[in-house]
């Protein structure tokens, strides 16, 4: 609680506490903790002398401000038109069976969360994904393992 | 590459003369540069097709201290990757078109609205930023340009939406009249214009109104980039010229077994085999046969496609991405997706989809904003021209 | 923008000034336009379409409620188009209306339904959407119901609660087809900042937001035998009941109405008003003595201005919003909340009835009340002091369910002993009425004479605006009162929560330099509370309001102090005002409240 008031009231200072912050700072919070809780919410309300309700209007209108805890790596998998032609569910179906979970859930260590997303602009290299802000284009069952194990790897490395 | 596409390269010809033609533009009567863009017959590339010359000097005229320039980077309509393509590969060129429209209408203060899918691009596009600040300072302009991140909201294309967006409000479009060139970001005059129109008002500066309006026909002129997805050998950005026959596009970039073209993404036409050669690309006006506006997506689906799946994945976008707010868009979606389903499985008869054709033509007229009024166009062209493909 | 605008509507010329809408232009000319999301009270929204029109040589249908008038408009609200346009977006939003009609409380009061008639909406029309979300009825709260299958995303509760009233409790969540109308996190409306003003169930034109209703509970309680039942009856109500049963508003049904809740069998019919007559008489005193130990007694530990207690939703709007000010508020208890108190311990014994015998009941114009009454403090006779709050709307279906004719009732009087009161009292239903009653009383109180106004109508503190500020020189007073020679007494009457709001932030930034603060949480005062008859309208306020002060002109007594009752009350069982007994029985405290 007391690390969420410190990351607000910190973004609050770097973006200000007028309506234009609201989105910046809420992106903020996101890009520190993959997603926005109710007490975060209620901070930035505080700060910004809005109502909680108002912050909760905006920040579920946005399907990249998640308010359900996600991942340290959130995958987003293109379902629009020309990812779907070519194969983008058997990229979810490889993501599934790689990270042992489903669409829409976080595996259990918390690293990687696997959703499906609009349109990510890469038609032309389709199937496509984001993994957090990185994107990933003209998938194979093959490449998406590789991209996987790659990031396995980086966090078995970093602990 | 097929040998006779007929590929243009003003927009993406990197050239590295941004100063110079800056400090000439900068210097030059901001009536004559209006009148430049005005003759040019440049209109905007994110799909509606106003008159970017008339937009500025709206802006320029309406009486205010604080305004505002914005690029439109919010590009999320199925099928459109060019605005992308520009950002990463001539930003400057976009950097330059806001400088000038800020010039003109008095703006110190200009904005990128980036999609959040496009992060990426962001770190490059702040370097990008500063050293064209640089060059605005040695140009004596007082006008900065910052990036504003949008969250996932494709109705945040849509001008209004994106200003209520930057307010730290939800994307909900909102009435117009009034119109943004008075009443936009933060209720001040504000010109918007997408990534690709502003790359082309820096062809307009140097090459003149003259050398863009000799390509493309009548309403529709200058070149456009076109975003060619789908069945194609060649999937990619392609500038191309106004004016062109679908048949021609089809013969270009399709796989030798084109069926439908979407023209101009989930929100545009579809158009089906028999009327390849009756379509022409550009704006709806006085061209012949039937023309087509469109944001630059092209998606071609050949004879395997289903395109009542292809239907259904449109249909579940919009569902989606409806900001909600007005009845026709919110309810009319997801009506016109369940019934859809309803029909293929049986449970509702053919004739439900004339009903369903009334309801597109119904949200046509009625929706808030060009979200909920051009879903019929994706659903009214599929239904009435692949009608069995629905039904059985 | 002044200069008319012309433009013909149907065919027929109108000419309006510049500025104003389409449907506003239609009004002038009695064509009507059918809405849903437009209400008087609120801003434009432009969301549910229903009021699009044609204009001539125009593919694209307009919103007349937000789409200004142009000079040479040629406009037709019922051409071909339009009418098939909006019979399918009246579709449209039942497809997506739990329309479970008979079974809704709403049921002949809903505007969707009207409208559905009007377009006869049968069957064959849109697939039930209904069927496909997991929707649930919110109804924790003691005062309102959200049943979010009812909704149809209109927003004037959004508008109402975000901008009326400055609240923030509901909020729209969501987008494209899982767009609501919701709380903080969805959470209960009795866990969050709502203050139960039922302002939002006044502009609601389906079921989706109503009062919670004791109608069954009531009606058991006056079919007891063993039960003695005491009912009240608000201020203003007397004004705004006969709107429920057919009348045109502002008709003054005071004798009817105790006519009718005799028929309906309550053993005793008796008067918010004669404790409103009361809260004079304890507020001022409290006013008088926090202004001694101010301006005598150099008391800093006492807070000025007093605000005013009697309104539930803004003491529950204070709680959340500025705990830092609850110092401030009286500490007297509202009328109705005194009047439960004593219910149960005076008048209980006056007529032989033991207290746990007595079932309290109040008739108020007001959903917060229903939560005042349940709140834990509420119980200082020993019970629930006050144990079922109804609306001016569940009396008036109550009155329905009886076969009572309404309009051919009789007049009656209320009962002896809490049934008197002042003309005083009859104001407090508008805005601005308790603090000219209780300037009648404290002037009268601190000088021995009448308030320096023409037939004691504080004119100054009337009215509709929605801040007003009136000074009163208090001159030549008596001896006890020396120190008050020559003080400008300064007052301030605001109604509606964002009114309060900027108020209270006055105050709390020290650009304020009131005495006395009465606040009313709705707009007009009580008259325009979120129990009162829907709809409501500016001009509708207007007549109750007109009505109140006429009932305040034909009472033979004018000032809560002189009311025979009330002089009794404290001769045989209170004392003193502040004095031990009201101490327990008539004053309260507040707790701070989430302020998010």
């Amino acid at each position: 609680m007391a690390e969420v008031k410190q990351l607000v009231k910190g973004l609050a200072d770097l973006h200000g506490r007028s309506m234009e912050s609201l989105l910046p700072i809420l992106q903020g919070i996101v890009h520190q903790e993959q997603h926005i809780s109710e007490d975060a919410m209620v901070e930035v309300a505080r700060e910004l002398n809005i109502s909680a309700a108002q912050v909760f209007g905006t920040a579920t209108f946005y399907s990249f401000l998640h308010t359900k805890p996600l991942g340290k790596y959130v995958i987003r998998v293109c379902k629009t038109i020309t990812c779907m032609m070519h194969g983008k569910n058997q990229i979810i179906k490889e993501l599934e069976t790689v990270l042992k979970i489903n669409l829409g859930e976080t595996t259990h260590d918390r690293k990687f969360t696997l959703l499906e997303t609009n349109c990510l602009g890469q038609c032309h290299k389709g199937p496509a994904m984001l993994i957090n802000d990185e994107p990933y284009t003209e998938l194979t069952p093959e490449k998406v393992r590789e991209i996987i194990m790659k990031y396995k790897q980086q966090e078995i490395n970093a602990n | 590459m097929k040998k006779n596409l007929q590929r243009l390269d003003l927009i993406f010809k990197n050239e590295h003369d941004t100063d110079v033609i800056l400090q000439r533009t900068l210097a030059r009567n901001d009536d004559e540069v209006i009148n430049d863009l005005i003759s040019s017959g440049l209109k905007g590339r994110g799909g509606a097709g106003f008159p970017t010359g008339l937009k500025w000097k709206l802006a320029a005229e309406s009486q205010d201290d604080e305004k505002y320039v914005i690029c439109n980077a919010d590009e999320g309509e199925p099928g459109t990757f060019k605005d992308r393509e520009i950002l990463s590969s001539v930003p400057h060129k976009v950097l330059s078109g806001m400088a000038v429209c800020a010039k003109i209408i008095g703006a110190k203060k200009g904005f990128i609205y980036l999609r959040s899918e496009y992060t990426f691009l962001k770190p490059q596009l702040l370097n990008v930023i500063e050293e064209f600040h640089n060059l605005l300072d040695s140009l004596k302009l007082n006008f900065r340009v910052e990036i504003f991140m949008g969250s996932g909201a494709y109705i945040c294309g849509e001008e209004s939406a994106l200003f209520e967006s930057m307010e730290g409000k939800r994307g909900e479009p909102r009435n117009k009249p009034p119109f943004p060139t008075d009443f936009g970001y933060k209720g001040k005059p504000t010109v918007i214009n997408n990534v690709e129109t502003l790359a082309h008002t820096y062809s307009i500066f140097k090459y003149g109104p003259d050398k863009f309006k000799d390509l493309g026909i009548q309403d529709s002129r200058g070149s456009k980039v076109f975003s060619v997805s789908g069945d194609t050998p060649i999937p990619g950005i392609y500038e191309l010229e106004f004016g062109m026959s679908l048949q021609k596009f089809v013969d270009d970039f399709g796989d030798g077994d084109s069926k439908a073209v979407q023209v101009g993404g989930a929100s545009g036409f579809c158009v089906p085999r028999k009327r390849f050669g009756k379509t022409v690309i550009g704006y709806q006006g006085k061209l012949r046969g039937t023309s087509l506006p469109t944001g630059g997506s092209m998606m071609i689906f050949n004879s395997s496609r289903s395109m009542y799946n292809v239907l259904h994945n449109y249909l579940d976008f919009f569902v989606e991405e409806s900001c909600g707010q007005c009845t026709p868009c919110r309810v009319g979606t997801q009506q016109l997706l369940i019934g859809i389903q309803a029909v293929k499985k049986g449970e509702q008869s053919s004739s439900y989809l004339d009903k369903l054709l009334d309801l597109a033509e119904a949200m046509r007229v009625t929706a808030k904003c060009g979200l909920g009024q051009s879903v019929a166009n994706s659903f009214s062209s599929i239904v009435e021209n692949f009608r069995e493909e629905m039904i059985y | 923008m002044s200069d008319k605008i012309n433009l013909k509507i149907d065919n027929i010329a109108v000419s309006i000034r510049g500025g104003s809408t389409i449907l506003e232009a239609a009004k002038t000319i009695n064509v009507r336009i059918p809405t849903l999301c437009h209400h008087e009270d609120l801003c434009v929204a432009g969301n549910c379409r229903v009021c699009v029109v044609e204009q001539v040589g125009s593919d694209r249908l307009l919103p007349a409620c937000a789409m200004p008038v142009a000079e040479g408009m040629e406009i037709q609200t019922n051409s071909m188009k339009v009418r098939n346009a909006r019979k399918q977006i009246v579709e449209l939003l039942v497809s997506e209306h739990r329309a479970d009609c008979t079974r809704c409380y709403k049921n002949g009061k809903c505007e969707l339904q009207e409208l559905s008639s009007e377009y006869i909406v049968g069957e064959g029309g849109f697939i039930d959407l209904i069927a496909h979300k997991g929707y649930t009825i919110d109804n924790f709260s003691p005062s309102i119901i959200k049943d979010d299958s009812k909704c149809i995303r209109c927003q004037r509760c959004v508008r109402t609660c975000d901008q009326l009233q400055s609240i923030g409790a509901l909020t729209v969540a969501h987008k494209g087809e899982h767009m609501k109308v919701s709380s903080f996190f969805d959470k209960p409306m009795f866990e969050v900042v709502c203050t139960n003003c039922g302002q939002c169930v006044n502009r609601c034109p389906t079921g989706a937001l109503t009062e919670k209703t004791y109608l069954d509970e009531v009606w058991s309680a006056l079919n007891s035998d063993h039960k003695h039942t005491v009912v009240q009856t608000a201020p203003a109500v007397r004004i705004a009941l006969g709107e429920a049963l057919g009348m045109p508003p502002g008709e003054i049904v005071t004798g009817k109405m105790v006519s009718a809740l005799r028929r309906l069998g309550f053993n005793s019919v008796l008067d918010t008003d004669f404790t409103a007559d009361l809260t004079i008489i304890e507020e001022g005193n409290e006013l008088l003595q926090r202004l001694k130990r101010v301006v005598k007694d150099k008391d800093d530990s006492v807070k000025l201005p007093l605000t005013t207690s009697c309104s539930p939703g803004w003491v529950k709007f204070i709680e959340h919003a500025f705990p830092e000010l609850l110092p401030n508020v009286s500490t007297a208890k509202s009328p109705q909340q005194m009047f439960g108190a004593l219910a149960k311990t005076f008048f209980a014994n006056k007529i032989g009835v033991e207290p746990e015998n007595m079932v309290s009941i109040s008739i108020m114009p007001c959903t917060a009340k229903k939560y005042e009454a349940d709140r834990p403090e509420m119980r200082s006779s020993g019970f629930k002091d006050v144990d079922y709050v109804l609306t001016t709307r569940e009396l008036a279906l109550m009155i329905k369910q009886a076969g009572i004719d309404f309009a051919s009732l009789p007049d009656d009087e209320y009962d002896s002993i809490m049934g008197e009161s002042s003309g005083a009292a009859v104001i407090f239903g508008a805005t601005g009425g308790v603090m000219e009653a209780a300037l009648r009383t404290a002037y009268e109180v601190v000088t021995g004479r009448e308030v320096p106004f023409e037939g004691l109508n504080i004119t100054p503190v009337r009215g509709m605006e929605n801040i007003r500020e009136a000074n009163i020189k208090i001159e030549n007073v008596l001896p006890e009162w020396d120190f008050l020679e020559g003080v400008e007494l300064k007052t301030c009457v605001a109604h509606g929560l964002t009114n309060a709001k900027h108020v209270m932030e006055a105050v709390k930034e020290g650009r304020a330099d009131y005495h006395f603060i009465e606040i009313m949480a709705c707009p007009g005062g009580c008259l325009g509370g979120g129990g009162q008859p829907i709809p409501t309208s500016p001009a509708i306020r207007k007549k109750r309001s007109e009505a109140i002060y006429h009932e305040d002109e034909l009472k033979p007594i004018r000032k809560s102090h002189e009311n025979p009752e009330v002089v009794h009350l404290y001769e045989e069982f209170l004392k003193e005002p502040l004095g031990e007994v009201s101490h327990k029985l008539l004053h309260t405290h507040y707790t701070e409240r989430n302020r998010y």
